[in-house]
């Protein structure tokens, strides 16, 4: 007897694995627009390589384990293009390949492919080369230049295993104004500059690829939630909570925190918050749990901005959370209708 | 795994050969994961780690081997522990004199040996229940294999973090280091792709023995 294992929602319709991620990648392509319009050819020559890398990777782990591909079911597309979207623009090829090999082979086919991994793929793989390659993944490069769709970044071209060459001189010829070389929450951090709204929600700010305009990602957001591809509760709940500890340290001392909307507003706490918490096999499935879940991202992710030696905390934050996932749902289950709650007399 | 009764089975290839390929210590049975994991950030730590164990585990079992006869059973595991120490405390004046800086790179790992579960492992298992001559081959057949697991770790952890092998640049200059490999997590994913390698290639030759 043949059996077919797959993972849920089991359910006769139209509501299938890959209808879904299918339209998840759907909602992902403005976003991914918007960057390669604001980066150009380095932008999309990263989104393209991490990609396939993801693509190659699952083919491979299931050639492995001697399994029926799993390529068309667009996980492996979502898991390559958030990557993509995580990382600097002009990030390295060659150090985006082993990103999108680690986040394939380590986050998710070890684990047992789609379904049974504990943490967000995509994650895995920027959490490895952020520890890996902790200069070339913090060297951000302006947006806007006026070659940046004839021309790469020199840094993305860098030779496979080599260090990537010093492009400040670089960034001088393009004369784009102010650019700094360091994204808002780094500036806020060190300098205690804090950028203006409109930039943020804009998106003409220093950034990873696909983190730059808020507006962009709550849109593509709406889209997925209105269509009910995704819950809405979590985003609700990291950002609703992220604002609330914001405030309230802003209340506490105003002139050493910044205002809860630049909180919001910068670095991947959109693009977290939308695409990366509400992986579907990585967190809760109770209603309750769901918003303990997001509330914790939340908390952790200020906490980690304000106290952290590191400007952005969005990609541990939500790793805990996925790690105390499991942990949530076992104490958030609901009571089954028609019996009694666990405790109480007649 | 099961360790069948080591008890006097004379001498035969296997004696020597178990403890560098089917029992080896750090690929199959998962033993002294501490100071695998913990100096192996470059070739020459894992070698001289696994070198220092193995001297300490030959010397040990050699010894406790020739006194089997003599050691009351209520009070062995101490003897062995005692006899340990000794040349734990020699490998740690010896390395301390030759290399001042490999003594500090390697750091409270040489002391460590002495609870190195391989060796009391190997004491109580094998030397206690046979001659001297089997119980030094097998506590070297172990110490190599020892030796190897250390060396494959620190060689891939140097070559990705630092570029060079046993000191030697092998990219050039330019070559960008993998900073997470000589930091803790990067021991755990190198042990981790060598468990992986070597329980796929023990499954195929499972597979194809059995086919």
């Amino acid at each position: 007897m043949s059996m077919e294992l797959r993972t849920s929602p089991h359910l006769v319709g139209d509501r299938s694995v890959e209808r879904i991620m299918k339209h998840v990648v759907l909602s992902l392509l403005p976003i991914c627009g918007f960057s390669v319009w604001q980066y150009g050819l380095s932008a999309l020559a990263l989104l393209l390589t991490v990609t396939a890398t993801c693509l190659a990777t699952e083919r491979l782990f299931n050639r492995a384990a001697k399994q029926p591909s799993t390529l068309n079911d667009w996980s492996a597309v979502i898991t390559g293009v958030l990557l993509a979207l995580t990382l600097p623009p002009a990030f390295p090829l060659w150090m985006a390949v082993v990103a999108g090999f680690v986040a394939i082979a380590i986050g998710k086919a070890l684990f047992g492919g789609l379904g049974s991994n504990v943490f967000n793929p995509a994650l895995i793989g920027r959490a490895f080369v952020q520890a890996a390659f902790p200069v070339a993944i913090t060297t951000w490069v302006p947006a806007f230049s006026a070659q940046r769709f004839s021309e790469f970044v020199p840094t993305t071209l860098t030779a496979p295993l080599m260090m990537p060459p010093d492009i400040v001189e670089w960034v001088k010829l393009q004369a784009v104004d102010a650019f700094t070389g360091a994204t808002p929450l780094a500036r806020w951090k060190f300098e205690n500059v804090v950028a203006s709204s409109h930039d943020l929600l804009t998106g003409v700010v220093t950034a990873s690829a696909g983190e730059t305009s808020a507006i962009l990602i709550l849109l593509c957001g709406a889209y997925l939630a209105a269509r009910k591809f995704m819950d809405w509760r979590i985003p609700v709940a990291v950002l609703g909570s992220a604002a609330l500890t914001a405030w309230l340290f802003q209340l506490y001392d105003p002139a050493h925190f910044p205002a809860p909307t630049f909180v919001l507003l910068s670095g991947g706490l959109m693009l977290g918050a939308v695409y990366m918490a509400t992986d579907m096999a990585t967190s809760p499935v109770t209603p309750l749990g769901v918003w303990i879940y997001g509330a914790l991202i939340g908390v952790v992710t200020v906490m980690i901005r304000y106290f952290g030696g590191l400007t952005e905390g969005v990609m541990y934050a939500i790793l805990l959370g996925n790690a105390l996932t499991p942990l949530i749902d076992r104490y958030t289950q609901p009571r089954v209708f028609g019996t009694r709650q666990q405790g109480k007399k007649k | 795994m099961s360790l069948p009764n080591q008890a006097d089975q004379g001498i035969t290839f296997d004696t020597f050969m178990e403890g560098v390929w089917r029992q080896n210590p750090v690929f199959v049975m998962v033993l002294g994961m501490c100071p695998t994991l913990a100096v192996t950030v470059s070739a020459v730590n894992g070698l001289s780690m696994g070198v220092a164990t193995m001297f300490v585990l030959v010397s040990s079992c050699l010894l406790v081997s020739l006194i089997r006869h003599l050691v009351p059973k209520e009070v062995r595991i101490a003897t062995y522990i005692v006899i340990i120490a000794t040349f734990v405390t020699l490998v740690d004046y010896l390395i301390q004199a030759a290399s001042l800086a490999l003594y500090e790179a390697l750091g409270a790992f040489i002391q460590l040996i002495v609870v190195n579960c391989i060796i009391l492992g190997r004491a109580e298992a094998h030397a206690a229940k046979n001659p001297p001559l089997p119980a030094m081959l097998n506590a070297l057949g172990m110490g190599i294999g020892f030796t190897i697991g250390l060396l494959a770790l620190g060689g891939v952890r140097e070559i990705l973090g630092a570029g060079q092998l046993f000191g030697v640049s092998l990219f050039g200059a330019s070559f960008q280091p993998w900073v997470v490999m000589v930091l803790p997590p990067g021991g755990f994913f190198v042990l981790g792709g060598w468990l992986l390698l070597f329980a796929w290639w023990a499954r195929r030759k499972e597979v194809r023995h059995g086919a």
